[in-house]
């Protein structure tokens, strides 16, 4: 009996692995989902403005901002009590941005006016503009935080923008159409993924070189039906994992060697992926079956798709 | 109506040269760049007769199709201004009855490579054979005529506007998508009706629907604007589509005379589709898919109007230009005539795939919007369509039945 109750004790002591929370925004319901990580199931739909798409953690966890492309403004979430609490401006159409780490500015990606705006978050106010090419879409900024890095849709580029100054260091030429960027763990490499090439193209962010171009081939689909949209790395930086948009994959890909190791069938068009805290479970939001998909990399399957509103795009993961 | 192409053409001269001199501020104040170097793309269209809006919500367009060239010379800037080039367009139209062989080859004295030839068939393959057009690539931005991509095709024209065989095709697979596999094709009197008819006749045998009732419009051409015009109209359209059953009335109107009164008056309760109702066209204005957003609203912010099918055919004419100098790096016209015409050209055209010019005829393969009057209802090529190449070869003249000998 003492042991049973020693048991249970620990059973109920020891937090699952996933005692998470996964927040995806809907594009075309104008919601955030909140899914409970453990359990796999679906707990709300915070109700947000017009066509959320980018969303990110503030600092400390307990605030979710999310761009609302047709609102012309970022939504503050309060996720205690999972509703909006307030808002700030972001500059026309933001459809992607990033919380720099310094927790006190958002970087914000204004697709139809060709410009990145800087927002003071504890001002609610616009602090700064950088002109970038045509449509800028995918944000990253770099963990030491001097960098930050955005893709613009037709001119085909990365902008390197010092976060200090707000000059333009660098414009680099990506394949077409490029969407999401990201830079590895340690800092010295930057991935950009190209929709319509369907690559993903790295630089060393020292000397700006190109040293690496990801291809991905699915079997049974052809060129123009692979696309690579939303990069995740992983934190140990061996990994990072590519959302293949109309081919309906999540792609994993080894950081060193730039090959894939394998492809991960989800739902249809992700968008989007995740990692959980623990780095054990993946998750993609897929904009045209309206659900998520979960990835356990442990099994390397994929164990569950859960609807959670339609037009599923950003994907994030808070305590 | 009052303003001419050519006083439009002056007017951007002037904001051409503001562009340009802010595309040089720019230039200056990125030290790394090398010293720009400059594409001039000629734009060479013609003044048309305007028709009669058929409605009170219609706008008189003047110059459509120059505009979808001028945003595509902005967009290769946008690019350009990070890489050293720059890009400007030269605008000509021709007068009614004007012969385009002139303007052409004042075209190639000016060095210019590159031509959107927003013209109709026949000015069309006048131009090609111009000699000053014997170096150049020609973008037919305007004429569907299935002639200009079989025995009319020419080396020097890639065309960007859809044919009508890629329309009609693009509807037959949506219809028979939908199940609505029998036909009632109503056509109207001018040529354009009746090749349009012809590319519906076409595409139903190609993708198993059946025109079970084939009819010719016969009454004049209405005006429904009359102040009792739906009276008649209302006994009209009823009387003329008295013919049996069918799934879905397919018209024939290129003309745009009669085919959008159908809607509402037919004898029997049924769809209509083809040239108005339910359309299949390269470009919409209700299209905010795959981007698209972005391009309608810079379309709306730079011209005042909803960008057209030809506005779209002129802007892929000139992003593709752009898209093979940032590429090649380079605006050498012979490296970039090559590149067009590769196996590696893939052009974002916010369609969700990749468009690319099919090296038989020149044809720009792209997805054609199913569209109705409000909003997007769906895109061809339909899933379950299947092409050993690529389902956008579906839509058109494929390889095997092209009778293009260049």
């Amino acid at each position: 009996m003492q042991i049973l109750i020693t048991l249970l004790l620990v059973l109920v002591l020891v937090p699952p692995a996933a005692a998470e929370t996964i927040y995806v925004s809907n594009e075309q319901d104008n919601t955030v989902a909140v899914v409970d990580g453990a359990t796999m199931t679906l707990q709300a739909a915070i109700e947000v403005g017009w066509r959320p798409r980018g969303m990110a953690l503030s600092v400390d966890k307990k605030t979710l901002f999310v761009a609302e492309g047709d609102d012309n403004r970022i939504d503050v979430v309060d996720l205690a009590k999972r509703q909006v609490v307030g808002q700030l401006p972001s500059g026309a159409d933001p459809e992607f941005f990033v919380v720099h780490p310094d927790g006190k500015r958002l970087f914000v990606a204004n697709e139809n006016d060709n410009l990145v705006s800087v927002v003071d978050i504890a001002g609610a106010k616009i602090i700064g503009t950088v002109d970038v090419g045509v449509e800028p879409e995918g944000m990253a900024v770099s963990a030491d935080g001097r960098t930050v890095a955005c893709t613009s849709e037709t001119t085909s580029m990365v902008h390197l923008i010092d976060a200090t100054t707000l000059e333009l260091i660098d414009n680099l030429l990506v394949d077409t159409r490029p969407r999401a960027a990201a830079f590895s763990v340690d800092g010295k490499q930057l991935w950009v993924s190209s929709e319509i090439r369907g690559t993903v193209t790295v630089f060393d962010t020292a000397t700006r070189a190109q040293t690496g171009k990801i291809e991905f081939e699915v079997p049974g689909i052809r060129r123009e039906g692979v696309q690579a949209v939303g990069i995740e790395m992983s934190r140990d930086g061996a990994t990072a994992y590519v959302a293949l948009g109309p081919a309906n994959r999540i792609a994993e890909v080894d950081t060193k060697t730039f090959t894939v190791r394998r492809l991960y069938l989800v739902g249809q068009r992700p968008w989007h992926v995740a990692l959980s805290d623990d780095q054990k479970q993946l998750i993609s939001a897929n904009g045209n079956s309206g659900d998520i998909s979960f990835i356990d990399l442990e099994n390397q399957e994929v164990v569950k798709s859960l609807p959670v509103g339609r037009g599923p795009w950003g994907v994030v993961i808070g305590p | 109506m009052a303003i001419s192409h050519i006083q439009l053409g002056l007017l951007d001269l002037s904001l051409m040269r503001l562009a340009l001199a802010f595309v040089g501020l720019l230039a200056v104040a990125v030290p790394a760049l090398a010293e720009p170097q400059t594409m001039v793309i000629g734009y060479l269209g013609e003044q048309r007769k305007l028709p009669l809006p058929l409605g009170p919500l219609d706008e008189a367009v003047t110059d459509d199709g120059l505009q979808g060239a001028r945003l595509g010379i902005a967009d290769d800037a946008g690019t350009g201004r990070f890489l050293g080039q720059q890009f400007r367009l030269q605008e000509r139209v021709l007068k009614p009855g004007e012969a385009p062989a002139e303007a052409v080859n004042a075209f190639a004295a000016a060095g210019i490579s590159f031509v959107v030839a927003d013209l109709d068939a026949a000015q069309l393959l006048q131009a090609s054979a111009a000699p000053g057009a014997q170096r150049m690539t020609l973008f037919n931005s305007r004429d569907p005529d299935d002639s200009l991509r079989q025995e009319d095709c020419r080396r020097n024209i890639l065309h960007t506007i859809p044919s009508r065989a890629m329309l009609a095709d693009a509807l037959a697979q949506y219809l028979v998508w939908k199940g609505w596999q029998h036909w009632f094709l109503l056509t109207g009197p001018h040529p354009g009706d009746l090749a349009m008819a012809a590319a519906f006749r076409r595409a139903a045998t190609r993708f198993g629907a059946q025109i079970t009732i084939d009819r010719p419009w016969t009454f004049r051409p209405a005006n429904g604007r009359a102040d009792t015009g739906h009276v008649t109209l209302q006994t009209e359209i009823p009387a003329a589509t008295q013919v049996g059953d069918y799934d879905v009335l397919v018209v024939a109107d290129e003309a745009d005379e009669f085919g959008a009164y159908l809607e509402g008056r037919t004898a029997l309760p049924r769809t209509v589709a083809g040239t108005q109702g339910l359309i299949a066209t390269g470009w919409s204005a209700v299209d905010e898919e795959w981007g698209a957003t972005q391009l309608q609203d810079r379309f709306h912010k730079q011209s005042g109007r909803w960008m057209l099918p030809s506005d779209y055919a002129a802007w892929l004419a000139v992003r593709s230009i752009g898209e093979a100098a940032t590429r090649l790096h380079s605006l050498d016209p012979a490296a970039i005539a090559k590149y067009l015409r590769s196996d590696d050209f893939l052009l974002a055209g916010f369609k969700g795939q990749g468009l690319s010019f099919r090296p038989w005829d020149g044809q720009m393969r792209q997805p054609i919007l199913i569209a109705g009057p409000r909003l997007l209802v769906s895109s061809s090529p339909q899933p379950g369509f299947l092409h050993q190449r690529t389902p956008l070869d579906t839509l058109g003249i494929d390889l095997e039945e092209s009778a293009c000998k260049f």
